[in-house]
């Protein structure tokens, strides 16, 4: 994998910030998807769809339920 | 039960509001423009305009609601935010449960639907976002009106292509007369500026093709009219039981005084050529209405400018008004605003209710040669007076498959 955790999280920040319009500062590490940041599974599955294309990496949908924090997601990515 | 309309709201060719819009209506200027694409060169297109929006959505909504909503749902939003603030609605004005949700489109999330397709076939399934069904589904526009106003009396969306719109205001009329609710949104949408459905309505020979005069394209009426000029927009009413409205100090525009819906049962596409459904539609809204014809004003009239349509419905107005029709101004908007489709019987109500309170019929832009049998008063060019007094109007809407709505405002 090219890219380093803080390139994903910085481009993971810019997917988030374009569906919901939250600012990119606030998509941090530790941020839980559901509780912290108010994405719902819809939005949530957008999310995935749109960094599965960015990242160019394959996320299976029971994989999702895993993806707790932004921190999960950003790991997951690196280490796929 | 007496129903009033309250608020008024659109984005239409000519104007992000009901302001800009009535401006341009009032000054004759044509909201159809050359498309700035290449769907000619690429696909072979054969019409390359169309009466495309002032004011962009993405102009006025935020990011994520353009990405979460199809076009016509974005429409249909801005419209309905400008009608719910014009109607001086609020969260403690109107109880959720008493209040509904109308808001058609002809066609549908046909943008979504098609760039979905798209996705597919050149990215692979996994690549369909999630939100594509919530986005292309018909009700989708009435969904999101009710989501944003919690409006939880009820919401709908009547689907009678290019009489929509009028069937939302119309079922919004009987929502309230039912006592199913006190306050409903409705109106129509439509955003089907795609290279389908222009190359699917040119297929049937319904679209002018007048590539090099897209501004004199739609000319309801005119001799050398060749066919309607696709549009996009919305237009939304909020429709308030006048006991309502009254008890809460609200602005009263005009009231909603008949309804006349009827199916004429003959083709999928072409209407009846004797128009006897149009015309019973419109007798049907003035009985409702307990009117005459001598108390009938002005039309906005259906006349999309195809060479059939536009006198069929020309003499059944003739034939139901006899030789008051003489004294009534007849206005043809989609001369200036091309055809919204499920959008235009809404817009077009719009444009009655503004002519009643501001006693101004808008101009039909265009006409240089009427048609010889026309026996009604057109109002070309310029717009003209009203008169003072009680007066009532009709909206007349109609639709593929021959479907017939007929409103009647009063004000």
């Amino acid at each position: 994998m090219a890219l380093s955790k803080d390139e994903v999280l910085a481009g993971l920040a810019e997917i988030v910030n374009e569906e919901t319009d939250i600012d990119v500062a606030e998509v941090t590490a530790e941020k839980s998807f559901t509780d912290d940041l108010d994405i719902d599974s819809l939005s949530m599955m957008t999310i995935v769809t749109l960094a599965e294309e960015k990242f160019d990496v394959r996320i299976p949908d029971e994989k999702v339920k895993d993806l707790v924090t932004v921190g999960d997601a950003v790991d997951y990515i690196a280490n796929a | 039960m007496n129903v009033v309309v309250t608020g008024l709201g659109t984005t239409s060719p000519l104007g992000g509001d009901v302001a800009s819009t009535w401006e341009g209506a009032l000054a004759a200027r044509s909201g159809v423009r050359t498309l700035e694409n290449d769907w000619a060169e690429k696909y072979g297109v054969p019409v390359t305009f169309a009466g495309q929006l002032a004011v962009r959505p993405e102009e006025v909504l935020s990011r994520p609601e353009t990405k979460r909503m199809d076009p016509s749902a974005q429409m249909a939003i801005v419209a309905a935010r400008e009608a719910w603030a014009d109607a001086g609605l609020s969260e403690d004005a109107v109880d959720p449960e008493r209040l509904g949700s109308i808001v058609s489109s002809g066609i549908g999330g046909v943008w979504t639907l098609l760039t979905a397709w798209d996705t597919v076939k050149e990215r692979g399934a996994s690549r369909v976002l999630p939100l594509t069904v919530p986005m292309l589904m018909p009700n989708s526009p009435t969904a999101y009106v009710s989501l944003e106003f919690k409006a939880r009396a009820g919401a709908h969306a009547p689907v009678s292509a290019c009489a929509s719109g009028a069937e939302a205001i119309g079922m919004g009329f009987e929502m309230i007369q039912s006592g199913r609710a006190d306050v409903v949104i409705c109106g129509g949408t439509e955003a089907a500026i795609h290279p389908l459905p222009i190359s699917a309505f040119a297929s049937m020979q319904a679209l002018s093709k007048r590539n090099d005069d897209p501004q004199g394209a739609s000319r309801p009426y005119d001799v050398s009219r060749d066919g309607f000029v696709l549009g996009e927009g919305a237009g939304v009413v909020v429709l308030e039981s006048e006991s309502h409205a009254k008890a809460r100090g609200a602005r009263i525009y005009a009231s909603v005084l008949g309804l006349g819906m009827t199916a004429d049962a003959h083709h999928i596409a072409a209407p009846e050529p004797n128009g006897a459904g149009q015309t019973r539609a419109m007798e049907l809204a003035l009985e409702r209405a307990g009117l005459t014809a001598a108390d009938v004003a002005h039309v906005n009239a259906h006349a999309t400018s195809t060479p059939v349509g536009d006198m069929i419905e020309a003499r059944g107005i003739r034939a139901l008004l006899g030789s008051h029709a003489d004294q009534v101004l007849l206005s043809a908007t989609k001369s200036m605003t091309g055809h919204l489709l499920g959008g235009a019987g809404a817009l077009e109500s719009v444009f009655t209710i503004k002519a009643l309170e501001t006693r101004t019929a808008p101009p039909t832009i265009n006409v240089t040669e009427p048609d010889p049998e026309l026996q009604v008063d057109l109002v070309r060019d310029t717009p003209r007076a009203l008169p003072q007094g009680q007066i009532a109007a009709i909206n007349n809407s109609f639709g593929f498959g021959g479907h017939n709505v007929a409103l009647v405002f009063g004000a």
